[in-house]
């Protein structure tokens, strides 16, 4: 036994990537084991390893976790990424289920009816100029220091990060009008771990095609 | 200033009800401003009150806080209702998070509309009976203990009893075959704080009502 976590998941972002990133920034090294099919879905199911039948689900420590939210705590929590008391917590918490509600709405675009996602990409946009960046950019005026929370980097940072290289991929003039977020976006990609991350043949997905997307929807029974 | 929390939100149940819950299990007074107009909640934001221009909001310690997990979580934290270690939370979290998800689906059946309600009530039947029940039943069978985890009160406790009410209200015989969970759900409500809240003039909410869901509608459109 390796010891490393294993993530189980098909070979794309999808909920899993936030996962990815965090335990890379970490410095943790993981082993994937791809969903390619609806039999290999099955099968996790049928050996009771996915509580509500869901993926992601990661092997870590003797448990086997579903739920994303779970699993990120966990390893926020071992590999020190979280607040150091309550009130931390509390606020970096708060500035990621902010970000998750703005990655929610982005993940949703690849199963967007194509009639309909042209609104939904100008309400992304919107979104993300006037509520997400703009509060974020304010978190960071207000205290003048290097990271979110605590003066130190904690899991909000890479979410945030991981968020902000999205919304470049959207519109890269997003990000112009905030330039504390676009400084912290160069310091974190800096730091050792996430550079390697950022670097080619890393276990970092790339935006979801039309291959991974049918196969995904296969496996997911998604119509 | 009163050192009570107080919670922002609409006179309903939404996405605040879990969090009347869990301050009335670990027995902790709140009050509560109700947004009635829609200027209620531009006054709100334009304070600078709500990080991201939503409610839930509760003010509590010092802080405004938004989103209900980062409510939930401090509460829960702070009352000791959240495990003993990493491992006990990460359970925790597991479990809380798969009634988050079924209970996405029974929050919004008051607010969809009329032609599309027996769909959805369909789907919360099935979800419920078929996923989420049996998953929890399955988790008091195998260590036979009085809580989910670590054999005392936790938050996940307090938000499974709420959404075993919150189903039954819409699926009658929903529990009948989890006599596990009958018995838990039985168990909490008869903790002094809880059968408190579970009496009539408490914080609770009823299910919301056509005026109550036009009086949201109102509000956030």
């Amino acid at each position: 036994m390796s010891g490393k976590p294993v993530l189980h998941h098909f070979n794309g972002r999808g909920r899993v990537e936030c996962i990815r990133w965090l335990l890379a920034a970490a410095g943790v090294e993981f082993e994937e084991k791809f969903i390619e099919c609806p039999e290999d879905l099955e099968k996790l199911r049928k050996d009771g390893k996915l509580m509500f039948e869901q993926v992601p689900m990661v092997e870590i420590d003797g448990m086997t976790l579903v739920q994303t939210r779970a699993i990120l705590n966990y390893i926020a929590t071992k590999y020190d990424l979280d607040g150091k008391d309550v009130k931390e917590r509390a606020l970096i918490d708060m500035y990621a289920e902010g970000i998750a509600d703005l990655s929610e709405m982005m993940g949703q675009l690849v199963v967007t009816p194509p009639d309909q996602k042209e609104a939904k990409i100008a309400l992304i946009k919107d979104r993300t100029k006037n509520r997400y960046l703009p509060a974020f950019e304010k978190v960071l005026k207000s205290h003048g220091q290097d990271y979110l929370v605590g003066n130190r980097l904690t899991r909000v940072d890479i979410h945030l990060l991981e968020l902000l290289l999205y919304v470049e991929e959207i519109d890269s003039s997003l990000l112009a009008p905030f330039p504390l977020l676009k400084a912290l976006k160069s310091r974190l990609s800096n730091l050792p771990n996430v550079k390697k991350f950022l670097q080619p043949g890393s276990q970092r997905k790339p935006p979801i095609d039309e291959k991974v997307l049918e196969k995904a929807k296969k496996i997911f029974k998604l119509s | 200033m009163a050192g009570k929390p107080v919670l922002h939100y609409f006179d309903g149940r939404g996405r605040m009800e879990p969090v009347r819950w869990l301050l009335a299990a670990a027995g902790v007074e709140f009050e509560e401003k109700f947004l009635k107009t829609r200027d209620d909640l531009a006054r709100l934001r334009n304070d600078g009150s709500l990080m991201f221009q939503q409610v839930p909001m509760v003010e509590i310690d010092g802080m405004k806080l938004v989103q209900t997990r980062a409510i939930l979580n401090y509460i829960a934290s702070k009352y000791n209702l959240y495990g003993k270690d990493m491992k006990e939370r990460a359970l925790i979290d597991m479990y809380s998070e798969g009634i988050a998800d079924l209970d996405e689906i029974v929050l919004h059946q008051p607010y969809i509309p009329q032609e599309e309600k027996e769909a959805n009530l369909a789907k919360i039947k099935d979800k419920a009976r078929n996923r989420y029940f049996p998953a929890y039943e399955k988790v008091l069978k195998g260590h036979g203990q009085d809580y989910l985890v670590g054999n005392r009160l936790s938050r996940a406790d307090v938000y499974l009893v709420e959404l075993l009410y919150h189903v039954e209200e819409l699926d009658p015989s929903v529990l009948a075959n989890f006599p596990l969970l009958k018995a838990l759900r039985t168990r909490v409500s008869n903790l002094p704080t809880v059968k408190k809240f579970l009496q009539p003039g408490s914080q609770r909410k009823p299910y919301e009502d056509e005026k109550c869901v036009e009086s949201a509608m109102k509000i956030f459109s």
